[in-house]
């Protein structure tokens, strides 16, 4: 298998479509955990063609399929102690954080713009800060105004679940078929750790009394999108200590009423971010903790483990975030939109991914043909495309991949700083991103120098490009086979 | 008889906007602002002030 002839990359920069679309690679040469993968038998189409490009439903989608958030509904009716909406700032890449809150107008001109210059994007969601549910009106007005405009885009919103039994039935009408519900417990003892107070029926309730309300309205809500059809995937805040043994029990509640996905983040917590979790000291999971935890609910609902807890003004692929490109005043007031990139994009994403999707089942089997019983942790430098293509001191994040007996993997990610920056390197950073990849055995990248191939090596763990441009899975297998493997396998195809 | 907006501690999310059954509260210039003349201090309509019942903000929505 060798670099596709056109590159996702090429696509997604400025370049002729239809030379790139006539020299599209179709010969052929798989599966992950997290979310959805590539559409698994026992899944009913009609959910598949739900998910297919939806980078927060599916892990194989989020390979190739951008979001956008718009904040468009800032107005909240729950207090929850690890928010504080005094403290948003643009170096801070968190849930709930915004640089700029949006008129219904001025999202719909975002959405043109991040349209016609990011054609992997699939799908507009309004993630706070704020609840779209309850300051409805202008989520309304957004997803009704670009709806309109962008005919192809899928909708979706999240919602800390107090008024959304009262919008699912519009929810339906416009067609938003994904629904995140945030859902840190189903005993009001523990909700009453988490929820100082919220605002229903035009009183503050506080205490167990708004933890119960607060519970009956989210599994309420809940099992009428179940009853539409509307996918939903539940987020569940990890509290050490609070919530967090609970969080098996939330994941048996949600799973019986039907939720597609259950994505457990840990807690942000900082004292500087003034929320009363970070002042009174609560310490977030460690990875560690957060792994165990999601290993323990895998028999229950399917868990996400690609979330990358993005802020809420997000725009991109999931490692990334281009949203300071589309600020505001950036925007022109005129903007129509065009719709012949993102179809030229989907049309070439359509064949590459068939192809992925054979070579990852064919990597899959090589994996289980090597009869072995040990397993490999293998860190990936991509920038999508399911392929290794990005330079290691380019990466700002690394994708997780486990090996064993039982297949490939997808477990996570870990966020390093930038190592080289203007072709510089940077040593301290470079310690840094050694300590992150901590655990891993092997790291795959584009693009490597001596020296940080050295030092990680000093480290026990051995970094390669001579898999660049591969799909992530062939080259994993690849390797374990000649790792672990009973015969003598090449070492590359 | 009204309330006010501690301006600079207002996150400016607009839900007592929404909230006040007098629609005494608009966005003016660049803030939340409290029309005394309209503000009833939801006298008859409710039993708690709307607007420093779901502000996020403790002491940001207060008796003028």
């Amino acid at each position: 298998m060798s670099a596709p002839a056109i590159s996702l990359e090429s696509l997604v920069s400025n370049n002729s479509f239809d030379q790139l679309l006539a020299t599209a690679k179709t010969a052929g040469c798989a599966s992950s955990s997290c979310g959805s993968s590539a559409k698994p038998d026992e899944m009913d189409s009609a959910v598949w063609q739900k998910i297919n490009d939806h980078p927060c439903y599916s892990e194989e989608a989020h390979h190739y399929f951008a979001r956008m958030h718009v904040a468009v509904a800032p107005a909240c009716n729950v207090q929850c102690n690890y928010c504080n909406r005094k403290y948003d700032c643009a170096n801070e890449s968190r849930p709930g954080v915004v640089s700029e809150k949006l008129t219904p107008d001025q999202a719909l001109r975002k959405a043109i713009a991040v349209a016609n210059e990011v054609p992997q994007l699939s799908v507009l969601g309004i993630a706070g800060p704020g609840d779209a549910c309850y300051d409805w009106d202008k989520t309304k007005a957004t997803l009704e105004r670009v709806a309109k405009e962008i005919r192809d885009i899928k909708l979706c919103i999240s919602t800390n679940g107090l008024a959304l039994p009262d919008r699912v039935a519009e929810l339906a009408d416009m067609n938003v078929d994904h629904v995140t519900i945030t859902i840190n417990m189903v005993d009001p003892e523990v909700g009453a750790k988490i929820y100082p107070w919220i605002f229903y029926k035009h009183r503050r309730h506080t205490g167990i009394d708004a933890a119960r309300i607060l519970h009956k309205r989210q599994m309420l809500g809940l099992e009428m999108l179940t009853a539409r059809g509307i996918l939903t995937k539940i987020n569940s805040v990890m509290i050490p200590g609070v919530n967090d043994e609970h969080l098996i029990e939330v994941n048996k509640w949600v799973k019986e009423r039907g939720a597609f996905l259950h994505n457990v983040v840990p807690l942000i917590s900082d004292p500087a971010h003034g929320t009363h979790f970070g002042l009174s000291g609560q310490r977030g999971p460690t990875a560690l903790e957060l792994k165990t935890l999601q290993d323990r609910l895998a028999g229950g609902a399917k868990l996400m483990r690609h979330c990358r807890q993005c802020r809420a003004d997000a725009v991109g692929l999931l490692g990334e975030d281009r949203g300071q490109e589309f600020m505001k005043d950036q925007i022109s007031h005129d903007v129509s939109y065009d719709a012949s990139r993102r179809k030229a994009y989907r049309e070439v994403v359509a064949r590459e991914r068939g192809d992925h999707v054979r070579a990852k089942s064919q990597a899959v089997a090589t994996v289980k043909a090597a009869g072995s019983t040990k397993s490999l942790l293998v860190a990936v430098a991509t920038k999508g495309g399911g392929r290794i293509n990005e330079h290691f001191g380019h990466s700002k994040e690394f994708q997780v991949y486990e090996a064993s007996q039982t297949g490939i993997s997808f477990i996570g990610h870990r966020k390093v700083e930038q190592y080289c920056l203007g072709g510089r390197a940077a040593d301290a950073a470079l310690d840094e991103v050694i300590a992150a990849l901590k655990g891993v055995d092997i790291v795959l990248c584009a693009k490597i120098g001596d020296c940080p191939k050295d030092q990680l090596a000093g480290a026990g763990i051995r970094a390669m490009d001579v898999y660049g441009y591969d799909y992530i899975e062939a080259a994993i297998s690849a390797l374990y086979a000649a790792e672990f493997g009973s015969e003598p396998v090449a070492a590359k195809a | 008889m009204a309330f006010k907006i501690v301006v600079s501690q207002c996150t400016q999310c607009g839900a007592c906007e929404f909230e006040c059954p007098s629609s005494a509260i608009k966005f003016k210039g660049e803030n939340y602002v409290i029309d005394p003349a309209h503000c009833t201090e939801c006298e008859g309509a409710f039993e708690t002030q709307q607007c420093a019942s779901v502000c996020p903000v403790p002491k940001t929505c207060v008796p003028a």
